[in-house]
């Protein structure tokens, strides 16, 4: 959990593409003038997207666009975890161990996992292809347990399941996000409860009489106050 | 204002007082750590929770407003359990190194552990290591020590304005780090080891030298810029062991530069301790009579028109009036303490001094800086400039290069004739100066050194009375010197008499012969080369380009050595104590020129200090008052004429190195190398 | 139970289109302009009718809330900041929001921002939810399209941006200063209070932060009136809230029920039960890892509602509930989460910084029973050491836990310690 330092090894540059340089313009015009270190976590991510990880050189571009010292934006880099400091797998594989997954098992699904890609928690295969991280609460806790592999949540795992995700990666596939059990979101599995009418719109209050009691509780109050105390 | 109590005792202060404030106004003491009454308010540490009534939590006082009627409790059981709570946490993975870390004996986890912790440990857990960070030539650290109170990283940040220093990683990983272990590249960079409060940051040059019990303290003047910078000096034995800043809220605040605080190791090396004659082409050691007989063969007989002295920037105003009295009695007006050959006026004061005073750039709204580096020539200043800049509200232009100064600018020109347009109108930074409550200009001796600068002096006074810059109460022309004895000589009028030469013409006189003897005291920043074959006695402390040349050398003494007075740039007349003694047969300076004038028949009318600053006062009675800055009259000065087109030559290429004692200083050699000559060099991710 | 026609999030399993169509299908965006013409102070005060309590956890009266930004504009512009950092473990409830109903969102900012003078709010996701933001985006991007959001909003008149903002992992940053600060590009460190957000926020600026839920069943409430809304749960703990049940039940879901209903209730009918009957059930944390544990007994009658679980000396705090059965490690599962605790500390003030490496120490020996018996005093102490001492509710949550282990399950620690040394006495011995 450690190990939130800049890898040692870093390329000589970084330049964002045409495409990502296009993207975090869209994403400084979303705040006011002057403020656009507020873009730093988005910069940041769109570089991970573009490379992989976060480089020593991409923190200086970033410095260099948003106007900020680059201590500044190294102090975000190591801040928050999604970045990753140090080159990651291809597929980079995130197991969610927090107390409600392991609750349901998130020990066999790491099990699964080490087993299966014959690495360890926060390693890399030799042939770069996939990586080994933990996740603290992955915020799918209904779900669990739960992976994420890039953008993606796999849920409701287990050992087995987690067998057949991860030979699908292996063979190059990207399978189906979501529960692997197949329920619908968050719903219980199998028959349930709530839910089960075609939602309609429900009737609105009268909105004319709301106002007009609400005109008459506020004159009621102004009085009250005006009114010399007894 | 509000009223409340504190421990019981009723106090009023005005609304936006933090509690500790207010408890520091009824002399109730509150621990901190984190807080810093010259940073912003981090509330991180929590060592200044106190109990306040109706409050479901204890409360940081460090950053909660008073408020109507709060009840405040600082020793009631919950305070004390909140702080001695904190204390445990923060000594946890605390190492237990007190007896080999520098900050012992004057720690204030050390001197709070003792106030408020618990007398044994209760985790049994391995305390937290952290590896050690590079800082830079002047700041040690041991990491594993810190307490992340952050003052350092917003000293950085708000003072010292190179926002390098910053805390990487969360929680308990939280490390203190400059980007990549640079150097900490601020000349005010030490700071953050007296702002530490533990022994994370300690000072490099003086690490395992001494414990502060051993060191006898001095409050004297620091004149390794014209600030004047106040500070105490610790000393044991015979050496000056560390530089500290005191607080002087109208000079340095609590400031000190790191010239001024890590060139005092250049006070053990090559220095001149004996006298030394020059013989077949070799200085060869002497006694005091041997070099005054020496002198007194020459200069007894010597026509006083063919003598002159040169006064260097450390000089102090004693010195400088004896030999001034000196040469006057040897029939001389050949005297300089212009080195640098500025354009000052010294008929009148208000021409050369910080009119607005270093603490008056806090109500100025609008800059014009005009040939001067302030971060290099004056840090301490410079940061008021920066302190004033971060309040917002004011506008800053600068002429000249453009340097990085820590605060943004508007940068209206590189060359100096860009002044003669805001004098006449034409530039509309002129607007913004008249427009302004209290507009100052700083003038920077790269504007005044050159041939042009009596012209460039009097067109800034005409853009002063253009732009309104004086009016009642504000004087905003102002002088940024770069020599502690520059002001103090031209105050007691260490300048040519009638019919006498400046530096330009003693130097033209040397080499064409016209001078044969020069008086250099602790004169070093002139061209040697240019003395010809005068005689040339150098009266000073370290064995330096003057020395060189010298046919006579006369030992003297380094400002930490004798008590002198000096001027700063505004025009404070502050003394610097004796410390320590000088070196083996140096002597105080005006007491070297007192007995050769006695060898040369011509004894001066003082025996001791007392008089010799009586003579002071009598020749200029601004040395009566001491630590007060005078204002000067405003009149006439400058000689008319066209500014070059050219751009400035600035006097300090190397912050670092810039006197006999920083040349001599290894600290700033490493400074030098690490900042000036390294600078360009990039440095490896890995660096450190 | 809740009748389906009294639950507002009606997608909540996304079994039906979350995009505009889909979502004015379902009632969304009817009516909005004639919701913005009542005013803003019918809103507010509609809101302070409903009894809605913030749903992020602390359960501040969310009309209130309102009521405490400036009443009019100044030249610092107001600003509504959604709370979408969605991570104390057991919670995920607005994740199926914003993926699911995110136009109910989008309608509540408008509404809110609206109410609070804001012409923009930030949404800020956690980065995490990189799929649910892209729901979210495409939803924003409609209601821009259909003039809902934008210069002239619903045809009101009022113009409003809606920007959305990805963090990237930093529990902390639900700390609504600490998410304003990650927000304007910074290490997600709490701010200190005073000043508040309405005061000092967002770029210095009057600033309300409210959580996803809190938000989107605003317009709901609005459109069916406050009554509606109040009419469930119990007083002082109206409405309908969306639980999060997972661990070892056998059937692990969220659902929206009316606040105040009984937990065993909560959890035999939308959750199957507990694995193994009633009988087989440990303990129960009922809002979220920052409460502490009920134990069965307690967990037998208790409703899910602020002041019920407040009285157990738990809390309701998001209405994650986590359901422990008999076959637990109580004191791993602690111990987990005060794992989690030092992990996301973000290390800014003393007490966090070093009491949450403290007790995550001293709870994975108790795991073991590596420990003496008066170790488990000095834990407790450590946590009150920790609780109140902090800049932000982080420490506190991390006291929180062990404290309730401490409260429940002293006699499980203490066999633990007891077991650990008599098996090293023995080892000793042979």
């Amino acid at each position: 959990m450690s190990g939130r330092a800049l890898a040692k090894d870093q390329p000589a540059s970084f330049a964002f593409t045409a495409e990502m340089t296009a993207r975090l313009n869209q994403i400084i015009a979303k705040y006011p003038q002057g403020r656009q270190a507020s873009a730093v976590i988005p910069a940041l991510d769109l570089a991970q997207r573009q490379e992989g990880w976060v480089t020593r050189p991409a923190i200086e571009e970033i410095a260099r666009l948003l106007d900020m010292a680059p201590m500044r934006v190294l102090e975000v880099a190591t801040f928050y975890t999604m970045f990753n400091l140090h080159p990651v797998g291809k597929t980079h594989v995130q197991i969610c161990t927090s107390l409600p997954c392991w609750l349901r098992g998130s020990n066999e699904v790491v099990k699964a996992c080490k087993e299966k890609l014959g690495i360890g928690m926060g390693e890399r295969s030799a042939d770069g292809t996939f990586s080994l991280g933990e996740l603290e609460c992955s915020g799918a806790c209904v779900n669990a347990p739960v992976a994420q592999i890039g953008d993606d949540y796999y849920e409701d795992l287990d050992y087995a399941s987690t067998v057949k995700m991860l030979d699908a990666f292996k063979r190059g596939e990207t399978p189906k996000a979501g529960s692997v059990t197949g329920r619908d979101g968050s719903a219980p599995a199998g028959d349930h409860l709530t839910l089960t009418e075609k939602p309609t719109p429900p009737a609105k209050q009268d909105f004319a009489a709301a106002k007009a009691a609400f005109e008459k509780a506020k004159a009621e109050a102004a009085a009250k106050a005006a009114a010399p105390k007894a | 204002m509000p009223k409340l109590t504190i421990d019981g005792i009723a106090v009023e202060v005005p609304a936006n007082t933090t509690i500790l404030q207010a408890a520091e106004q009824v002399g109730v003491e509150i621990p901190r750590f984190c807080y810093h009454d010259r940073l912003s308010i981090a509330g991180n540490c929590r060592m200044c929770l106190v109990d306040v009534e109706k409050s479901p939590k204890p409360v940081a006082s460090c950053a909660m407003p008073v408020g109507e009627g709060m009840v405040v409790h600082t020793k009631s059981d919950r305070a004390n359990k909140a702080r001695g709570g904190v204390m445990e946490f923060l000594l946890i993975n605390h190492p237990l190194d007190c007896p080999i870390c520098d900050q012992g004996g004057e720690c204030d986890l050390q001197d709070q552990a003792m106030a408020y912790g618990f007398d044994r440990g209760r985790y049994h857990e391995n305390k937290r290591a952290v590896k050690d960070k590079y800082m830079g030539p002047v700041v040690e650290t041991v990491m594993t020590r810190c307490i992340h109170c952050t003052r350092c990283v917003r000293f950085a940040t708000e003072v010292a304005g190179v926002p390098q220093l910053g805390a990487t990683g969360r929680g308990e990983d939280m490390e203190i780090t400059t980007y990549l272990e640079g150097a900490l590249s601020s000349e005010l960079s030490g700071n953050v080891v007296d702002l530490c409060p533990v022994g994370a940051l300690t000072s490099k040059p003086y690490a395992f030298n001494a414990r502060p019990w051993e060191l006898r303290k001095t409050e004297s003047i620091d004149v390794m810029d014209a600030v004047g910078t106040n500070v105490r000096l610790d000393a044991r034995g015979r050496q000056v062991l560390r530089v500290l800043p005191r607080v002087n809220e109208d000079v340095n605040e609590e400031w000190l530069a790191d010239k001024s605080r890590h060139a005092v190791d250049g006070l053990r090396y090559q220095r001149l301790d004996q006298p030394f004659v020059r013989k077949n082409g070799k200085l060869a050691p002497a006694s005091w009579d041997e070099a005054f007989a020496v002198i007194t063969a020459k200069i007894k007989n010597l026509d006083g028109k063919k003598f002159a002295a040169i006064a260097g920037d450390t000089a102090d105003v004693e010195a400088m009036l004896a030999l001034k009295d000196l040469m006057t009695a040897c029939g001389s007006s050949n005297l300089d303490c212009r080195q640098d050959g500025a354009s000052l006026d010294p008929n009148a004061r208000a021409s050369y001094i910080f009119n607005s005073t270093i603490a008056g750039i806090e109500q100025a709204d609008a800059i014009l800086i005009v040939g001067s580096n302030p971060r290099k020539e004056a840090p301490v200043l410079n940061a008021r400039i920066r302190k004033r800049y971060l309040k917002g509200g004011v506008k800053i232009a600068v002429i000249g290069d453009a340097a990085q100064l820590t605060y943004k600018y508007e940068h209206i020109g590189t060359t100096a004739d860009v002044l003669a347009k805001i004098a006449d109108g034409s530039h509309p930074f002129a607007a913004t100066l008249k427009a302004a409550k209290n507009p100052m200009i700083i003038l920077g001796m790269a504007a005044l050194t050159r041939p042009d600068g009596a012209a460039t002096l009097a067109t800034a006074k005409n853009a002063a009375d253009a732009c309104g810059l004086v009016k009642d109460g504000w004087n905003g022309f102002n002088v940024l010197h770069t020599a502690a004895a520059r002001v103090g000589g031209l105050d007691i009028g260490f300048v040519p008499g009638s019919g006498g030469k400046d530096v330009r013409g003693i130097l033209d006189g040397a080499g064409k012969g016209e001078i044969e003897a020069v008086y250099l005291l602790g004169a070093d920043e002139i061209d040697t080369a240019k003395l010809g074959k005068a005689f040339v006695i150098y009266q000073g402390h370290h064995g330096d380009r003057g020395a060189h040349r010298a046919d006579v050398v006369l030992p003297g003494a380094a400002y930490t050595e004798k008590d002198g007075t000096y001027v700063n740039t505004e025009g404070r007349v502050q003394q610097a104590l004796r410390a320590v003694f000088p070196p083996g047969d140096a002597r105080e300076d005006w007491t070297i020129i007192r007995a050769l004038s006695e060898k040369l028949g011509r004894t001066l009318p003082y025996d001791n200090l007392a008089q010799v600053r009586a003579r002071m006062a009598f020749v200029n009675p601004l040395f009566k008052g001491v630590n007060k800055a005078e204002k000067a009259e405003w009149k006439g000065f400058g000689a008319p004429g066209s500014v070059a087109a050219v751009a400035f030559d600035y006097p300090v290429k190397n912050y670092y190195m810039t006197d006999p004692i920083s040349r001599a200083s290894r600290t700033m050699a490493q400074c030098t190398e690490e900042f000036v000559l390294a600078g360009s060099k990039q440095k490896s991710g890995t660096h450190g | 139970m809740l009748a389906d026609k009294d639950r507002i999030f009606t997608n909540l399993y996304g079994r039906h289109d979350w995009r505009l169509a889909g979502a004015r299908a379902r009632g969304d965006w009817d009516g909005t302009k004639e919701i913005l013409d009542m005013g803003a102070d019918w809103i507010i005060d509609e809101m302070k009718r409903s009894g809605l309590r913030g749903r992020g956890g602390a359960g501040f009266p969310t009309g209130l809330k309102w009521s405490f930004m400036p009443k009019t504009e100044s030249d610092r512009p107001h600003y509504l900041v959604v709370n979408a950092d969605e991570g104390e473990p057991g919670t995920c409830k607005d994740r199926d929001m914003l993926r699911f109903d995110p136009h109910k969102l989008i309608e509540g900012c408008l509404i809110a921002s609206f109410a609070m003078k804001a012409h923009a709010c930030y949404i800020y996701i956690r980065g995490e939810f990189y799929n649910e933001a892209s729901n979210l985006q495409v939803a924003i991007d409609e209601a821009y399209a259909a003039g809902l959001i934008g210069n002239n909003a619903c045809g009101s008149g009022w113009k409003f941006d809606l920007y959305l903002h990805r963090g990237a992992g930093a529990y902390i940053c639900g700390e609504e200063t600490a998410l304003i600060e990650s927000l304007e590009g910074k290490k997600g460190q709490p701010r200190l209070k005073p000043p508040f957000p309405a005061g000092v926020g967002l770029y210095g600026c009057p600033t309300t932060v409210n959580n996803v839920e809190s938000i989107a069943v605003a317009p709901t409430i609005l459109r069916r009136g406050a009554s509606w809304f109040a009419g469930f749960g119990r007083p002082n703990n109206t409405g309908t809230k969306v639980f999060c049940i997972s661990g070892n039940v056998n059937k692990p879901c969220n659902v929206e029920d009316a606040m105040s209903i009984p937990l065993k209730e909560l959890i035999e009918k939308h959750c199957g039960g507990v694995r193994g009957g009633w009988d087989n059930l440990l303990g129960i944390i009922p809002g979220g890892a920052s409460v502490p544990v009920l134990p069965k007994s307690i967990c037998d009658t208790v409703l899910m509602d602020f002041d019920a679980l407040r009285d157990v000396k738990s809390g309701l705090g998001t209405a994650a509930v986590m359901v422990m059965d008999k076959s637990t490690d109580i004191v791993a599962a602690i111990a987990r989460l005060s794992a989690f605790y030092k992990h996301e500390s973000c290390g800014q003030c003393t007490p966090c910084r070093e009491g949450t490496g403290w007790l995550a120490r001293v709870m994975k020996r108790m795991v073991k029973g590596e420990a003496t018996l008066g170790e488990i005093d000095t834990l407790e102490q450590v946590t009150y050491q920790i609780e109140g001492h902090t800049i932000c509710a982080l420490g506190d949550a991390a006291a929180w836990p062990v404290q309730g282990l401490i409260r429940h399950f002293r006699p499980e620690l203490e066999r633990r310690i007891r077991d650990y040394r008599d098996a090293k006495v023995k080892d000793k011995a042979a």
